[in-house]
């Protein structure tokens, strides 16, 4: 992963680039897997619920037993069954299916937010550090501002612009997950562009997109990883929120966020399963990403301790 | 010391320029005009025209945003679109809710994150330590909202309690009003106290393994004066800036839980205000909850002074 390309010939034989991931070795997969439980169960754990999640998400269709927004005549509020094991909600609806579906949009929602974060993030972060002068304190007095505000109320002000739905919710959010890892970025660029192989590059030189292409960006990688599996933890807690407060995706479609508001809290008292299992499963979702997060965290890179923003 | 509070208040107005401009453009790119809103719902104008011109939204934005910059200056904040109440009025009214419920939340997480992570560090991989950090991980994993959930509806359940709905203001009785606000405040200041008890903990622990702690250890003393007093003050100082940052958290996260237990602050104001598109309210409050956290980042820098005398201003 670190190693750049030797196109041409000259600059990538030449230049050590200092290692972030990559073993001199050829990783063996299964070996990796089990030293990474051994060391970090607690990680280990998050990544099988991360797996279970995904699993959930892409094969939705045929894991739950019925459509998410189907009635089934004669089921409405029964409690947990062999039949409907989490029971089935006030308008007859199997609750278990309705939270497999919430995985899909968890993890949609997750994944599409995190991806273009992480976009806008490395291209302010790394253009900031590296171009440096008046276009960095410019933008990063921009970022100052933005991540003053705590997250929740700019996403509701973005959400009320952009009006409810999953695009715009995707949007939302990222625009403001960008901003706070655009800072720890453009720390690591700043940290990369100090360091002799970037110097040297450049006094062969290289020019500006070849630095950045083979030099500044694969060193940042790691960080940039990091990042974003912390990230969607925080996303997928922020999607739930704001579908809670009723800013996120509308219904039919099962958030778990929206699940656990609007009919699951006015029938909680009847149907206690109705809140239940939709708040047990955004906190397991929540609790597995943060833990694998943590944990590659810990083994990739640990000067990154606390240096994630939080969403809400 | 002064100088540099000046210095610091002086700094502190390009980045509280460019959020005023950021609160004033971002609830005017709301989809659906406010006027149109107003005149489906009540027939506060003759037409569309006429209440613009009314409200003064007929005017271009740049000359709105330096009419509203300069009547903030003066300490104007405007009044809302659809009550016609002045925006800082309303406000009075509600911060003190709000921060009330803020500083009982900061409070929560202090004695619970504190303590526990000194105790969690003291006897580390010990069972008070396992059990420590497996309630950390669990109060970082349950969202405030689903524990506000749980708890309303759990004991009811089990034991047919329901918290009260109907919320007691200060002036009628101000025991009442702080009772019904721990409830939501320990919830809200769960989620802080389990970060700050991990990094206390973790502090703590490097700290503990320095020179100086020994010399103390050999000294003679008692652990609780090399704990308490040799080891924990230098400990604390990244766990005070985290606790700058929990004030931007807790305000975000206390629009949730006002708006669960129905309490009657900032959080429920912004909300209804999005939903009517009131830019005037929902820029005060955006401009109010910025200020208290540029306010809150200086009492932090300030607070390092006090802790670790090397620290001069």
């Amino acid at each position: 992963m670190a190693e750049p390309r030797s196109s041409g010939g000259t600059l990538g034989g030449l230049l050590p680039v200092a290692p972030v991931l990559a073993p001199a070795w050829r990783p063996r997969w299964g070996r990796l897997v089990l030293d990474f439980a051994r060391r970090k169960p607690l990680g280990a754990i998050g990544g099988v619920i991360v797996l279970s999640l995904l699993v959930m998400a892409v094969f939705a269709d045929r894991i739950a037993p019925h459509p998410y927004a189907s009635s089934i005549a004669g089921a409405r509020m029964k409690p947990p069954s062999v039949k409907h094991w989490m029971g089935t909600d006030n308008l007859s609806r199997d609750i278990w299916s309705r939270v497999v579906y919430g995985a899909r949009i968890s993890i949609t929602v997750g994944f599409a937010t995190v991806a273009l974060a992480t976009l806008m993030a490395a291209a302010v972060g790394v253009s900031s550090a590296y171009l440096g002068g008046t276009y960095d304190i410019l933008v990063q007095r921009v970022v100052d501002a933005w991540i003053s505000f705590p997250g929740l109320v700019v996403i509701l002000s973005l959400m009320a612009a952009l009006g409810p739905g999953l695009l715009n919710l995707i949007i939302a959010l990222s625009i403001l997950g960008a901003a706070g890892a655009s800072r720890v970025i453009r720390g690591a660029t700043l940290s990369v562009m100090a360091s002799p192989y970037v110097e040297a590059a450049r006094a062969l030189g290289a020019g500006h997109p070849r630095i950045v292409r083979l030099y500044v960006l694969p060193n940042v990688l790691a960080t940039i990883l990091i990042l974003a599996t912390i990230g969607l933890g925080q996303v997928i807690l922020a999607e739930a929120a704001l579908s809670f407060l009723g800013f996120g995706i509308p219904p039919p479609y099962p958030s778990w966020g929206a699940m656990l508001s609007g009919s699951g809290r006015s029938f909680m008292y009847y149907a206690p399963w109705m809140a239940l299992f939709p708040g047990a499963a955004i906190s397991l979702a929540v609790f597995g990403f943060q833990m694998l997060g943590d944990a590659l965290r810990d083994v990739l890179d640990p000067r990154l301790r606390g240096a994630s923003g939080s969403v809400s | 010391m002064r100088a540099y509070v000046l210095r610091r208040l002086v700094v502190a107005v390009p980045s509280l320029l460019i959020a005023s401009l950021i609160v004033f453009t971002l609830p005017r790119l709301i989809p659906g005009d406010v006027v149109q809103l107003m005149l489906e719902e009540k027939a506060y104008g003759k037409d569309l025209e006429d209440l613009r011109a009314k409200l003064g939204l007929n005017r271009p934005i740049p000359v709105q945003y330096v009419d509203w910059l300069g009547a903030v200056v003066r300490g104007n904040l405007g009044e809302s679109l659809w009550t016609r109440q002045p925006v800082l009025s309303e406000l009075a009214r509600r911060l003190p809710v709000s921060a009330a419920l803020g500083a009982l939340a900061l409070a929560v997480a202090i004695v619970i994150g504190v303590p526990i992570g000194v105790i969690a560090a003291v006897r580390q991989d010990g069972v008070l330590d396992f059990f420590a950090r497996s309630l950390a991980v669990l109060g970082l994993s349950v969202p405030a909202f689903v524990m506000a959930i749980l708890v309303t509806l759990l004991p009811a359940i089990w034991w047919g309690w329901t918290p009260r709905t109907q919320f007691v203001p200060f002036a009628t009785s101000p025991a009442a009003f702080v009772l019904q606000l721990v409830l939501p405040a320990v919830i809200l200041g769960i989620t802080s106290a389990a970060g700050i008890m991990r990094l206390t903990r973790g502090m703590l622990l490097e700290v503990l393994r320095h020179d100086y702690v020994r010399t103390a250890w050999a000294k003679g003393l008692r652990e609780r004066e090399v704990v308490l007093k040799h080891a924990l003050k230098n400990a604390v100082i990244p766990v005070i800036t985290v606790l700058g940052l929990q004030v931007a958290a807790i305000a975000g996260g206390a629009v949730v839980i006002e708006w669960v237990f129905g309490i009657p602050g900032m959080g429920q104001f912004l909300v209804d205000a999005i939903v009517q598109r009131d830019y005037p309210v929902i820029q005060g409050i955006n401009l109010m909850i910025v200020v208290i956290i540029v306010a809150s980042n200086l009492l932090v820098d300030l607070t390092y002074a006090f802790l670790d005398p090397r620290i001069r201003y």
